[in-house]
């Protein structure tokens, strides 16, 4: 294809990812350097139905010239980066230098909002991953081998999980959980304990979030493994058989290693989508024990009634940041498929 | 202050105002109002938009995300909505934003109905109108109690032993609840309990936080305390779940929002437990004499970027969304403030808080970036993962850096 042509037929597609993709996330980075001018404040008199009292209330008219001067803000470097509420290195430094025992170091840490974030964010990636993908295979393996008739609705089951919005799937089983509830209640009355309840403790409620992600994560790797299936060549497999190869051999040196690239894109994808796992936070009503980089940035603009603005745009640029690093290793591994295939 | 006098003396002409018919006496305008989504605002909205005709639209968005959207929609000029209905903490925002006009001069013209504690001033300049009020105030079981032979608790100190005597007795459980999930609602117990120790939130004349101290300390333990005696799951309780396990006749006693008393004793409700739900003064605390509630008031504020043409319609058609007579054909979905307003069943506790002194949520501008930094901080002390003195410095430090971020503190 020549140059121009090349360059004429992908415009779109680099015009639209320059103005919703690059230039957001170079606002993002900008804004996260900034933080609000200072108020200028006056005491006034505040009057109600409930009575008066004296507080301080924000001069509108001073603020507002300067914030005519400089709109943006003040620059404020990393400190949106550094604060207590995001990397708070001053504080790790005091838990690294006055504790004793590891034990005393993580529990203080869990303290710090941003790596207790961090903690279950990962530990729900690293999981929730792996084992989805497997839960997904291991379907897919199955409705491979069911008659054709019985396929079509096997699939739709399957894929069912995918279907329901995250958020609705997860209240769904939050109150399916409840002590009340089915799954609740019989928990009770198989561990003989009355008063088992898997939202009352950290433990549990990181337990229920993660089999809810591979619950809701499995039907997307099952869809691209089921296809990938369909392309295992039949004689390969043939052979396989007449050399005496059992049903798990043929699995573990035919299919497997045939869908290995498949695996590599399907990982990409499902831990770019679980670093940011949100929904089944606030479905399941789960902050006090768990809450994710996303829920912070969320809780930061839906704010009470003021939005963080520079501390929501830190946590972002540190989520970019983190979905980079984890896609480090997968990236260089495609990076060498390509090369091998083009030599 | 000037103008609540004004609209003092304009009492005097409050029956002739009453006696207008439901034309609402505007030539021509547009009328946008943005509101939260209840009952109430619902009735309200639609009273107000009686007043449509030829020359006047009316419109209104009831939306639970009013508080997301108003600030963005009234910033552009001219906003997209003309009234924003607010209470005591959102119209924080559009203060702090300069977003709404000063309402003297529209409540001398068109005012006539208000009663002078309607008018919420700030600096002297009228700002807001208010038409209900509500607040936190304690539900119980006058069966149950009566039962376990217990009296009902006047300060928290007796609610937590007459927890006791019914556990006791083995007639409930979990005979408390409390709306402590961590969020909003947490933060909002913090503050009711706070408001009640008589205690100051931040030092006078400065955005420095002043909550680590014994009020503080006795707060928390309180709100420990009380948990002992709930369902384990009480870190998933909001206002809504613990109204669910009151219907249920799960729960014995607890604070819960004024207007949702109206649906504890309403035709949906469990017959058996409405009948024995009763409502009184939120009980106090640390020997003080004023409720540990917070009082809230609901009103509406008109948009600074409009004409002054809409503006005068928009507060002409809410003032005949809060008439009196609009108020007097449905006096029980609120706990009205408009003039003439008879007291239900459902409204006795809150006009029991308010006469019994308790405080307003304070409309300081940098209090939602204190209920931001309570709501995420208070959590893990409320699940008994660490010590007041440990959650009390985690709020301060959160607070610190977002009002340093927000520019009030240097």
């Amino acid at each position: 294809m020549p140059h121009k042509t090349f360059a004429l037929f992908i415009m779109p597609a680099v015009v639209a990812m320059l103005l919703f993709i690059a230039l957001p996330i170079v606002s993002v980075v900008v804004q996260s350097l900034f933080v609000e001018h200072e108020q200028v404040m006056v005491e006034v008199e505040n009057c109600g139905p409930f009575g008066c009292s004296t507080q301080l209330r924000v001069d509108t008219e001073a603020t507002a010239e300067i914030r005519d001067e400089r709109p943006l803000g003040r620059f404020a470097g990393i400190t949106n980066y550094i604060n207590r509420n995001h990397l708070a290195f001053d504080q790790v430094r005091e838990i690294w230098s006055t504790s004793d025992g590891l034990g005393e170091i993580w529990s203080r840490m869990m303290n710090l909002p941003f790596y207790k974030a961090l903690a279950f964010t990962l530990v729900y990636c690293f999981l929730v991953t792996p084992f989805a993908m497997m839960l997904g295979f291991a379907i897919a393996l199955g409705v491979n081998t069911l008659p054709r008739l019985a396929k079509g609705p096997a699939i739709f089951v399957s894929i069912l999980p995918m279907i329901i919005t995250p958020l609705i799937g997860s209240l769904i089983l939050f109150w399916m959980f409840n002590p009340q509830g089915i799954l609740g209640a019989s928990l009770q009355v198989i561990t003989g304990d009355p008063t088992l309840s898997l939202r009352a403790s950290p433990v549990l409620t990181w337990i229920v979030l993660i089999i809810y992600g591979i619950w809701t994560n499995g039907p997307f790797s099952f869809v691209v493994f089921y296809a990938g299936l369909q392309t295992v060549p039949g004689d390969t497999l043939e052979s396989a058989m007449i050399d005496g190869a059992s049903r798990w051999e043929r699995v573990r040196y035919v299919i497997i290693p045939h869908l290995a690239p498949l695996a590599t894109f399907v990982a990409l994808v499902q831990l770019m989508d679980n670093f940011r796992v949100f929904e089944p936070i606030v479905g399941f009503s789960a902050e006090a024990n768990a809450t994710s980089l996303s829920w912070l940035v969320y809780n930061d603009l839906i704010g009470q009634d003021s939005q963080q603005f520079g501390s929501a745009a830190a946590t972002s640029v540190m989520t970019i940041l983190g979905v980079v690093i984890l896609l480090i290793p997968v990236l260089i591994r495609t990076w060498r498929d390509f090369n091998r295939k083009a030599v | 202050m000037k103008l609540t006098l004004k609209a003092a003396l304009a009492l005097g002409a409050t029956a002739i105002a009453g006696a207008a018919s439901a034309e609402c006496g505007i030539e021509a305008g547009s009328v946008r109002i943005l509101s939260n989504d209840f009952e109430a605002l619902r009735y309200i909205n639609d009273t107000a938009m009686e007043c449509a005709s030829d020359a006047v639209t009316v419109e209104a968005n009831a939306t639970s995300e009013h508080k997301n959207i108003q600030g963005p929609a009234l910033s552009i000029d001219p906003a997209e909505y003309t009234v924003a209905v607010i209470a005591n903490n959102s119209i924080v925002p559009l203060l702090n934003d300069d977003l709404i006009r000063p309402l003297d001069d529209l409540i001398a013209e068109y005012g006539d109905q208000l009663l002078p504690n309607q008018v919420i001033s700030t600096g002297g300049e009228a700002m807001a109108i208010a038409f209900m009020g509500n607040g936190q105030h304690l539900f119980y079981r006058s069966d149950i109690l009566e039962e376990a032979g217990v009296e009902v608790p006047t300060t928290y100190e007796e609610m937590l032993s007459a927890a006791e005597a019914i556990q006791e007795a083995g007639l409930m459980e979990h005979p408390l609840a409390a709306s402590v999930k961590p969020g909003w609602d947490l933060a909002a117990e913090f503050v009711n309990l706070y408001l009640g120790t008589g205690g100051e939130f931040f030092e006078p004349g400065s955005a420095a936080l002043a909550i680590d101290n014994e009020d503080g300390r006795l707060v928390l333990e309180t709100m420990r305390a009380m948990t002992e005696y709930m369902d384990p799951d009480y870190l998933t309780f909001d206002a809504n779940v613990i109204n669910q396990l009151w219907d249920a006749g799960q729960v014995a006693m607890m604070n819960q929002w004024g207007s949702l008393a109206g649906a504890a004793i309403g035709d949906a409700a469990d017959p058996d437990v409405a009948a024995n739900t009763a409502f009184a003064t939120t009980p106090s605390i640390g020997g003080n004499a004023i409720p540990a509630a917070a009082l809230w008031w609901d009103g509406f504020s008109i948009a600074k970027n409009i004409s002054d043409e809409d503006a005068a319609a928009s507060f002409q058609a809410m003032m005949h969304g809060i008439s009196p007579e609009a108020v007097a054909e449905n006096p029980t979905v609120a706990t009205w403030l408009v003039d003439g307003y008879q007291p239900g069943e459902a409204a006795v506790g809150v006009i029991a808080n308010a006469n019994a002194g308790a405080r307003a949520y304070p409309m300081t501008p940098y209090m939602g970036l204190l209920h931001t930094a309570l709501s995420t901080e208070l959590a893990d002390f409320i699940a008994g993962r660490e010590d007041a003195d440990q959650a009390l410095a985690d709020v301060k430090a959160a607070y610190d850096d977002a009002a340093s971020a927000a520019g009030f503190l240097q």
